[in-house]
């Protein structure tokens, strides 16, 4: 039995419709929950003060500078590293069978779960280089957490940069690093930042492999040797140890609003760059 | 033909052959270009002569897999030789593409690119050399007012003439034109072609194109290819009025191709 065109037309836009807006719904439900059960309690005073009795009472700021250092410290070391290595990989070596090994690496590197991250700067950050439940070790661990998707949506914003630009500049007598920094990375900067951006969202709300390297003190940090507490990792105590739902919601408010407000940042950095360069 | 030998013409190519990995695309070509004249490449679609007019400056070499034998001498130098700068020689043989091809930046930035990338820094000496190039192309009078402004909203024949404008700024004495106008209208066609007899006087102009006429028109020399081959090579009213080959006949009255 053959369905009629318009009837399938009819019945596509329908799906199609349905599935978006059922995710819409999800999304905004899950934000509207938490917000309405956090912003009960946010205020400056749960801003800017540091918890009393665990969390219980008191606020979140020591929280608030884990949550800032440890993403910052993370996309500080994982960007470079992760941009050079894309930039080698596609536009300095020809795709053979070792450039597929790696990239099969990087993917697999993308899909190991966070805990096994945590694990190995654990054994490795925090015991053998003996850097302890630190800033540091943090860092490190979400770096190593991050670069995988940094290397891949590199590739991918730089094998989109066309070839003609490429050819251009080379004809023009640059070298293949002129291009490079001059041609290929500025046209690709968006999807690189993109890729940033998902690298610092995905360690904004890291927990696991966090508590295992950066530890989960209160105390104000004084340097990047110290251990510190990240905010998700504090919302995970707290509604964990059953020490204060309220502020746990409190804290998953402070959350979504921050990751809301890096990714507005970005775009209208990225926007604006873009216009300065067009 | 050795290096040594005074150079009469300003490209020779000896027995030139290419290969992308077990397809030969050139077979044993010869041809010498002369000093400021136009030289155009024609002949049917794969025929290799925008693989020809890239050996010149080495673009081919950005391809997996070419391998290139034979000779091309610039000014009696081998430009194949191991010790060939190749950013050096692309500097000297500019190219202009068949698509224009602006950088996403402003009609400025575009044309100072070959100097910036040279090292050359002066401001004074960047806005010099760009309003020269600009009215090189007889661009000037059109783009003195939008030299900020996005180089991709201008109409497609100025952004192929400041693509011109952004080669010449480099100071090349060749010019390869692969088909540059190919994506234009007839009116901006014949721009183009009036600002290539212009620059004749200054540069050696190399163009492959699809348009017979065009090769009729502009150009002193004409080379037919045909699957690789250099069928015929002569001056451009010999081939169009006395072929001595069958083939190039065949090919410029419209049997072929």
């Amino acid at each position: 039995m053959r369905i009629p065109p318009r009837f399938s037309q009819r019945l596509a836009i329908a799906f199609l419709g349905g599935a978006t807006l059922v995710t819409l719904v999800i999304l905004v439900a899950i934000i509207v929950f938490i917000l309405e059960k956090g912003l009960l309690v946010l205020g400056w005073e749960f801003l800017f003060s540091s918890p009393k009795d665990m969390g219980r009472a008191g606020g979140i700021f020591p929280t608030l500078i884990g949550t800032v250092l440890l993403p910052l410290l993370a996309i500080i070391i994982a960007t470079p590293l992760g941009v050079s290595t894309s930039v080698y990989l596609t536009e300095y070596t020809r795709e053979s069978k070792t450039t597929r090994v790696i990239r099969f690496g990087t993917d697999c590197l993308a899909g190991i779960p966070s805990i096994i991250f945590g694990l190995f700067g654990f054994i490795f950050f925090v015991t053998t280089l003996g850097m302890g439940w630190s800033i540091m070790s943090g860092g490190l661990t979400l770096a190593f957490m991050i670069l995988p998707t940094i290397i891949r949506t590199t590739e991918e914003a730089i094998r989109a940069v066309p070839k003609s630009y490429r050819e251009v500049s080379f004809s023009l007598g640059a070298t293949r690093w002129q291009t490079t920094k001059r041609v290929v990375l500025p046209n690709a900067l968006p999807g690189i930042l993109t890729g940033v951006m998902l690298g610092i969202g995905r360690s904004i709300g890291e927990t696991a492999a966090v508590i295992f390297t950066a530890g989960s003190s209160l105390r104000i940090p004084e340097s990047v040797f110290d251990s510190t507490r990240t905010m998700a990792v504090h919302f995970y105590i707290l509604a964990r140890e059953g020490i204060s739902t309220e502020n746990a919601y409190g804290t998953a408010a402070v959350l979504i609003i921050a990751v809301l407000a890096v990714n507005l940042l970005a775009y209208w950095l990225m926007n604006r760059f873009i216009a300065r360069r067009s | 033909m050795s290096d040594n030998v005074t150079a009469q013409y300003k490209i020779e190519i000896d027995g030139l052959n290419l290969f992308y990995g077990q397809f030969q695309a050139l077979k044993s070509v010869p041809m010498s270009i002369q000093e400021r004249m136009i030289t155009a490449l024609i002949g049917p679609s794969g025929c290799g002569k925008s693989t020809l007019l890239r050996c010149l400056n080495r673009m081919n070499d950005l391809i997996h897999g070419v391998r290139v034998q034979g000779s091309v001498h610039l000014d009696g130098i081998d430009i194949y030789r191991p010790a060939q700068d190749v950013t050096d020689l692309r500097k000297r043989v500019g190219m202009v593409f068949q698509r224009p091809n602006p950088f996403p930046l402003t009609v400025y930035q575009n044309v100072v690119y070959g100097l910036r990338v040279a090292g050359i820094r002066h401001s004074r000496s960047l806005d010099e050399i760009a309003e020269r190039s600009l009215r090189r192309a007889w661009m000037w009078d059109q783009v003195k007012d939008k030299l900020d402004e996005p180089a991709l909203e201008l109409p497609l024949d100025q952004q192929q003439r400041l693509c011109i404008a952004r080669l010449l700024a480099v100071q090349p004495e060749v010019i390869l034109m692969d088909e540059p106008c190919s994506a234009l209208d007839p009116i901006a066609t014949m721009k183009v072609e009036e600002l290539m007899l212009e620059l004749k006087k200054d540069y050696t102009i190399i163009i492959v194109t699809h348009n017979m006429q065009q090769a009729a028109r502009v150009s002193d020399f004409t080379g037919y290819m045909l699957l690789g081959e250099m069928i015929e090579f002569s001056e451009t009213q010999v081939i169009f009025t006395r072929p001595t080959k069958k083939l190039t006949e065949d090919y410029i009255t419209g049997k072929y191709g």
